[in-house]
């Protein structure tokens, strides 16, 4: 059972998603829209067959009916206006832009939590690398105290986060305390300009006083099993260290491939979260 | 001497000295330290986490006492001397500057790796509007040409910093390094901007690279009594101090309270005296932060690797300020491949 489904925004993020979607079955692409005629994502979407408009989100949904659910990947601002009109038109939302207006999900850790919200909002690539490992661990032990830092490439750091990186931090943090269940967060993130770029790295510490290694290592590797499952090139870059009562795992992302370079996994690492909440929506239903 | 702009030294025993004894300094010794340097007459004297406000944690090591508490102490102690922050865009944030406004700061140092200036736009603005006087830092400024240097200094300066500085963070630039950006720096940003020097010692050029620096027009300098600092240390204020006189320099500075804090407030509080050995030399020489120190070091007698082959390993991939967490992983797997080999 297909779900329609329709991108705002032809930037990186944007044509990525393009060509993730192509290869999901539950998901048929019916448009994208952007707002520069000249922007190379609409040039590959319209090579590839879809309907795009240069025009904007208001004239893609008066272009295409029957659409079920929009990514927007533009920018916070654009997506106020894109969040009333779609509101309006009961067509659901998946949010890439920083906005924060709908509830803050990373897939199957607390998706299920708001599958009738009009929309929902990723965080951030930080958020989507480390939540789900802090969440398997606060399933098994109290969380006093939970701590990432994230290291990208300076290539893959664009206008949005270097405007934005105390939105980055503050929101990442926030959501290591409310969907990732720690009492108190704090988030990191430091860019590194090294020829060739490096892999999206990730590092989490965990404080919990009744840390039981074995435990806590099965924890994590369900995790990142589970985020690995739809992000392919999510892994554990080295055994995770505990030591008293902190545990250290670091996790690095290499993107697919698909329209960004691998190394830019916290892009990549957006767009597969961003997919599999559809999917899930369509999964939905199909059991309806 | 010559010059329309009188030499400005920031003296930061408080704050890069914080890496040197992980982050254990006490109000009472911010209280101690920042009065005699009050008294002796630097333009400012900086305070806080070695990793600027926001920095106590896991990644750089949590303070005995928040930055807050050693702001208020410093503030109560200084009549004359300006109070500076440190803030790294990423670790600390903008509620960071306010809050350290309120503290009594009102030199903001906001720093960036030398190549990515463009995210403190927003954090110098925002100081700028809260008062305080702003300066940009570049760090690791080994890591970018003396062209890139100006390119950066631009930006920080167009965003709304009053000064630069080169941040030596790694000890690795030799004299001519330092003329060189020194140089291009001014050419950017002279116009309107002053530029400052932040040495370290691991290459033992601190000193001599913050002369040089001053002669090539500089005009702000960092240093710590006691040459107390991340690494092999920092340029010794109270041997810089001299050195300028000798130089013709009217710093404005009692050499003789500044070596009285050094010796009496300063020595004894260090874990081991500034030293430059085979530790501390390879920071400079393969061009690792100097706060990867006593991360290292940790890293080294858990896993039985030397420090010097983490340090190089760390340098070949060109780790950047902040990336603490990668000391651990190079470790392990030294150590990981040293047992296959075995």
């Amino acid at each position: 059972m297909q779900i329609s489904v329709a991108i705002v925004g032809s930037g990186n993020i944007g044509t990525d998603l393009l060509y993730k979607i192509s290869r999901k079955p539950t998901l048929r692409l019916v448009g994208v829209a952007g707002i520069d005629p000249a922007s190379d994502g609409l040039a590959r979407a319209r090579d590839l067959g879809y309907v795009v408009t240069p025009d904007g989100l208001e004239a893609l949904l008066d272009l295409v009916p029957g659409i079920d659910l929009v990514f927007d990947a533009t920018s916070a601002s654009a997506h106020l206006a894109h969040a009333r009109l779609l509101r309006e038109r009961g067509i659901r939302c998946v949010d890439l832009t920083p906005a924060a207006l709908g509830p803050s999900v990373v897939p199957e850790v607390n998706l299920s939590e708001h599958l009738d919200t009009p929309e929902v909002s990723l965080i951030t690539c930080g958020a989507q690398a480390t939540v789900p490992i802090v969440a398997a661990l606060a399933a098994e032990f109290p969380i006093p105290y939970a701590e990432m830092v994230s290291t990208v490439a300076s290539r893959s750091a664009g206008p949005g986060t270097r405007q934005n990186i105390d939105e980055f931090t503050i929101a990442t943090a926030r959501s290591l305390e409310e969907v990732g269940g720690a009492e108190s967060g704090k988030a990191i993130i430091v860019l590194n300009p090294a020829d060739p770029p490096i892999l999206m790295r990730n590092t989490v510490y965990v404080r919990s006083p009744d840390l039981e290694r074995d435990r806590a290592l099965a924890a994590v590797g369900r995790a990142v099993e589970t985020v690995s499952r739809y992000v392919p090139g999510y892994r554990l870059a080295s055994e995770p260290l505990v030591e008293d009562d902190r545990i250290a795992v670091i996790v690095e992302v290499e993107g697919a491939g698909d329209y960004l370079p691998t190394y830019a996994g916290n892009l990549d690492i957006m767009t597969s979260a961003a997919i599999r909440v559809a999917e899930v929506q369509a999964e939905r239903l199909a059991t309806a | 001497m010559t010059g329309e702009r009188p030499i400005r030294l920031v003296d930061a025993t408080l704050r890069d000295g914080s890496h040197a004894i992980r982050h254990r300094f006490t109000p009472e010794q911010v209280t101690r330290i920042a009065s005699r340097l009050d008294e002796a007459g630097v333009y400012a004297v900086g305070v806080g986490h070695g990793d600027g406000v926001g920095g106590s944690s896991y990644q750089y090591g949590f303070a005995l006492h928040p930055d807050e508490e050693l702001h208020a102490a410093a503030a109560a102690a200084v009549s004359r001397a300006k109070l500076a922050v440190t803030m790294i865009p990423g670790i600390g944030t903008k509620e960071h500057l306010h809050r350290a406004r309120d503290f009594g700061c009102s030199l903001a140092r906001i720093a960036t790796h030398c190549t990515e200036a463009d995210i403190a736009e927003q954090h110098i603005a925002l100081a700028r509007e809260l008062g305080f006087e702003v300066h940009g830092d570049l760090m690791m400024s080994h890591m970018q040409t003396p062209e890139g240097m100006g390119e950066q200094a631009r930006i920080m300066v167009d965003a709304g910093a009053q000064g630069v500085y080169i941040m030596d963070s790694a000890g690795a630039l030799t004299v001519g390094d330092v003329r060189a950006r020194v140089a291009a720096m001014l050419a950017a940003i002279g116009d309107i901007a002053e530029v400052g020097m932040h040495a370290h010692n691991n290459l033992s050029l601190a000193v001599a690279n913050s002369v040089a620096a001053i002669e090539e027009g500089a005009t702000l300098v960092d240093a710590c009594l006691a040459g107390l600092g991340a690494g092999a240390g920092n340029c010794q204020t109270e041997v810089l101090v001299a050195v300028l006189e000798r130089l013709g320099y009217d710093t404005g500075i009692d050499l003789w309270t500044l070596q009285d804090a050094a010796d009496s407030d300063v020595r004894p509080l260090m874990v081991q005296p500034p030293t430059i050995d085979r530790d501390t030399l390879t920071l400079g020489y393969a061009g690792v932060p100097s706060s990867f120190l006593l991360h290292a070091r940790r890293a080294s007698d858990a896993l039985g690797v030397d420090t010097r082959d983490i340090l190089v390993e760390l340098g070949r991939r060109r780790v950047v300020g902040g990336q603490e967490d990668v000391i651990l992983d190079v470790a392990s797997g030294l150590a990981g491949a040293s047992e296959r080999s075995t």
